[in-house]
């Protein structure tokens, strides 16, 4: 058959190239989480300050990077980020146009809308900590640093497990934009492939089945992690 | 006041203070909840606070390690001042490290037990030595461990606060308190948050401390444990000490109209 053949791993096919690329897809939107964890966890702690400077700049920055299109975004980092990487290049002596690398610019772009959503996560989970532990905490004479490291991360980190296996849904799909710069990941690939070989309906279908394989299998890893956090609730809750 | 006591064994002893507190006074907004309340507490000692509430004794007792700050007033453990200072207006600690070390040497126990949902009831006790007094493990949770069977839940070690009935979460978070070595320990309604028949076992815990002789500030409403276990019952009114005395004499003739009223209401 000759539609195997087209998605398989032969010469003629284009196997290797989609697990490649699906590959690229996890990467991106793993630095991507990355990078919105750390914007995430500083834009919950300046919501959470008492100062009102840093709290009306988290939330800005929540409110300004949910509420633009994830493309903009992308569009922003990549041909903003090069335009400036052109104009650092012009004034060294550099002529012509420098692109910042796709892979960078697509996980940067993503980073930062995840980190919006992560904020919210991260907010959201600091709030749900009982405050008569915290009080506990102080009552035992922890200082700051050790409360947060002790009592705060532990189960900030509990209580955001399903929020961020959330946000990491949502960035994996965000990730599938970054194809517009050219990044051959799973979205890019499967357009090149559908377009080389004009297989339209077969590698989209492929594309999405790769898709919700990385998807479904990363939520069973994320509902794991939750039920492995929760073995100290309630079990009513634990089962929840 | 004498400088002797004479402590639940019967034996007198020399009354080193432990804590002494000076002229307490906090307000929250422009209501004022302490009026000026001052209580010195010798080794051994084990006062009870009674009053309606609405009467500042938590709050009293909250100052006491700072987790309410005093507007005004001056609180001493072991002989050792905590060292206060005015900032925008405000009476603010001006030694943080100072602060937590004194909180190291006050154990607190809370109504709502508080104990840490994301540890074990070992990891809750071995917390405070291991990571505030910076001890060794080993030795911690051999400590631990005896601490564990003298409150009577040592099966439940490995087990999460979650998975314990009220009354063994609190004589938990009792042993908590009690791995620190405190000076003095704070009680804080620790059976208010109880259903009635697991009252007991945890009063039965603290009276054994009061025993051994630990020095105790108990605000409670149980009226028997203020009769029968401490040596002195003070009782406060609108954020001010309105009797102050021995059990007999007290709960005897000796207690003001307002206090009659009040131990009325209980039935006693």
């Amino acid at each position: 058959m000759a539609l195997f053949q087209l998605i398989g791993f032969g010469p003629t096919g284009w196997g290797g190239l989609l697990l490649l690329a699906a590959l690229m897809t996890l990467c991106v939107t793993a630095v991507a989480l990355l990078i919105g964890a750390i914007l995430g966890s500083l834009v919950a702690w300046a919501k959470l300050s008492g100062s009102r400077i840093l709290r009306t700049l988290g939330g800005t920055y929540t409110t300004v990077f949910r509420g633009v299109p994830e493309l903009l975004i992308i569009y922003l980092v990549y041909f903003g980020g090069s335009s400036a990487v052109t104009a650092i290049g012009t004034a060294m002596g550099y002529e012509g146009f420098l692109g910042l690398p796709s892979f960078a610019a697509g996980a940067l772009a993503v980073g930062i809308i995840s980190g919006a959503y992560q904020a919210e996560v991260f907010r959201g989970a600091y709030l749900a900590i009982p405050k008569g532990e915290l009080e506990a905490a102080q009552a035992i004479g922890m200082n700051r640093s050790l409360r947060f490291r002790r009592i705060i991360g532990p189960q900030v980190f509990r209580f955001a497990i399903p929020g961020i296996g959330n946000v990491w849904q949502l960035s994996l799909k965000d990730s599938a934009l970054v194809s517009v710069t050219g990044l051959a990941d799973l979205m890019r690939t499967s357009q090149v492939a559908a377009g080389s070989t004009r297989q339209h309906f077969l590698f989209f279908i492929v594309g999405g089945c790769l898709y919700l394989i990385l998807t479904s299998f990363s939520d069973r890893l994320f509902t794991s992690a939750e039920k492995r956090a929760n073995r100290s609730m309630p079990t009513s809750l634990g089962q929840a | 006041m004498t400088p002797t006591t004479l402590n639940q064994t019967g034996t007198t002893m020399a009354g080193t203070t432990r804590l002494s507190v000076r002229n307490i006074r906090k307000s929250f907004g422009t209501h004022e909840v302490l009026r000026g309340i001052s209580l010195d507490a010798r080794d051994g000692d084990v006062i009870s606070l009674l009053g309606a509430s609405g009467s500042g004794k938590s709050t009293f007792l909250r100052c006491i390690n700072l987790l309410e700050i005093a507007d005004h007033g001056e609180i001493s453990v072991d002989g050792e001042l905590i060292q206060m200072e005015q900032r925008g207006g405000k009476n603010v600690p001006a030694n943080r490290r100072q602060v937590d070390r004194i909180r190291s040497e006050l154990g607190m126990v809370f109504q709502s037990f508080n104990l840490w949902s994301h540890m074990t009831i070992l990891e809750n006790v071995i917390e405070g030595p291991v990571h505030v007094l910076r001890r060794p493990r080993a030795e911690c949770i051999a400590e631990a461990e005896v601490l564990l069977e003298k409150v009577g839940i040592a099966e439940k070690r490995n087990a999460y606060p979650a998975h314990l009935s009220g009354g063994q979460q609190q004589r938990a978070a009792i042993a908590r308190s009690l791995a620190m070595k405190p000076k003095v320990m704070l009680f804080d309604e620790p059976t208010s948050a109880l259903d009635p028949e697991l009252v007991g076992e945890v009063l039965r815990v603290m009276r054994s401390l009061a025993e051994e002789g630990m020095t105790m500030l108990v605000v409670t409403h149980e009226m028997s444990f203020a009769r029968n276990v401490s040596n002195r019952v003070i009782f406060m009114k609108s954020g001010e000490i309105d009797s102050d005395g021995a059990p007999d004499q007290l709960f005897g003739s000796g207690g003001s109209p307002s206090f009659r009223q009040f131990i009325g209401n209980f039935g006693g």
